[in-house]
């Protein structure tokens, strides 16, 4: 049995179990922090940056996703410094690629636009690059369009760590990653993959999806929670 | 080479066999992926994606972490670089010394883009962040040999006469 700690959140006194995250805490107790590259059951990234908090008695700011709890923490979720940074981070992000919600499967669905739509991001103050990635529709029933991909890495980690296959991974560095099948080969012909489909739920965009249908369709987040909570069920027994 | 595990399309030759031999003196551990990436870019040259995929099978590593690390690193060439290799360096002192300017030359008169191979097979062109050689600014390396404080001109002089030198031997 592990230890217990006790800190705030929000002024907000839990209980914590040693060695977990702030986030997965903060969750736990209903406390809301917005995320993007988390996806509780598989290992975190702290990658998104949009997840930031304060803990008092330190000028920075902690990605509460790989945080550690510790006894006697004073959190906050929310300040004005924390959503000016986490409204960088979404304006980022959406500038990195071509994100145009009106020609994406996920529209409505997505959670980029969810965040966006939260922080108030209406406009970008720095330039879109336009990237012009192919878009792969070799796979039978999925489809893989880079250039809606933010590179939370949530399909490489489902895919090693639930899966168990690893067919997914990064390939090359900073503005130039992007999500691979195997060496770098069409969906459809990478051996490895088991057209499990799991990456395509856990995606928060619209960059792996499945084909033919809208994602108001799919009813991703049923699909996200039943994996994870065999996922869970697997870890306990 | 271990039960299990499949032959690719490479060809047996002396370098696959020092290959493997190398991969079993690091006990086939999966952590010396880096070292055999290494040792294999060594005998071959470059890598190529069958080499990649032998390296996964017999290290049993995802192919796509494979690939994922060679492509990380800088170093790692994934093409057949050209029978001359020439790389300019662009870090900020060269930067400044006018290194774009040779780039363009050498892009301009041997028809090759950065990071790329003349058709013919002969210059690759290469440019690279800072070599530690700042005080002889701009640097550029022909073939092993750095020219410092070199003018375009000069540049391009030195790689005809080293492109030239291939084709009489090769007659």
């Amino acid at each position: 049995m592990s230890k217990t700690v006790e800190l705030t959140i929000d002024g907000k006194k839990v209980a914590a179990k040693e060695g977990d995250n702030i986030l997965k805490v903060a969750r736990e107790n209903n406390i809301y922090i917005p995320a993007l590259c988390y996806l509780e059951g598989v290992s975190s990234l702290g990658g998104c940056r949009v997840c930031v908090v304060e803990i008092r008695g330190s000028p920075k700011v902690f990605a509460s996703c790989v945080t550690p709890v510790a006894e006697g923490m004073e959190v906050i979720t929310d300040s004005e410094r924390l959503r000016r940074y986490r409204k960088w981070a979404i304006e980022l992000l959406l500038a990195e690629r071509p994100h145009v919600c009106s020609v994406c499967v996920a529209n409505g669905n997505c959670e980029l636009q969810q965040l966006a739509t939260e922080l108030g991001v209406d406009h970008l103050r720095v330039d879109r690059k336009w990237t012009n990635y192919e878009l792969d529709l070799t796979h039978e029933r999925f489809a893989y369009d880079p250039n809606r991909c933010i590179l939370c890495t949530r399909c490489i980690r489902v895919c090693d760590e639930v899966e168990g296959v690893h067919a997914i991974d990064l390939m090359l560095r900073g503005k130039n990653s992007k999500v691979i099948f195997d060496l770098d080969d069409k969906w459809g012909f990478a051996e490895s993959c088991t057209s499990c489909g799991k990456c395509s739920a856990v995606c928060p965009v619209g960059a792996l999806y499945v084909k033919g249908k809208p994602l108001s369709e799919v009813k991703k987040k049923e699909l996200v929670s039943f994996v994870m909570s065999r996922r869970s069920e697997k870890t306990i027994g | 080479m271990p039960d299990g595990v499949q032959q690719t399309g490479l060809k047996t030759d002396r370098r696959l066999t020092l290959l493997e031999a190398a991969i079993k003196k690091h006990q086939y551990r999966k952590d010396a992926l880096l070292e055999i990436l290494h040792i294999a870019q060594e005998l071959y040259g470059y890598l190529d994606k069958d080499l990649l995929t032998h390296i996964s099978k017999l290290l049993r590593l995802p192919p796509s972490h494979v690939y994922g690390v060679a492509t990380f690193y800088n170093l790692f060439k994934l093409k057949k670089p050209g029978a001359h290799v020439v790389t300019v360096c662009m870090g900020t002192a060269c930067y400044v010394k006018g290194a774009e300017e040779i780039v363009s030359a050498i892009e301009r008169d041997f028809n090759v883009k950065r990071g790329g191979t003349t058709p013919d097979g002969k210059l690759s062109l290469f440019v690279t962040r800072c070599i530690g050689a700042c005080a002889m600014a701009p640097n550029t390396i022909v073939d092993g040999e750095t020219i410092g404080k070199a003018t375009p001109d000069e540049v391009l002089k030195k790689i005809r006469a080293v492109v030239g030198v291939e084709k009489v031997e090769a007659r």
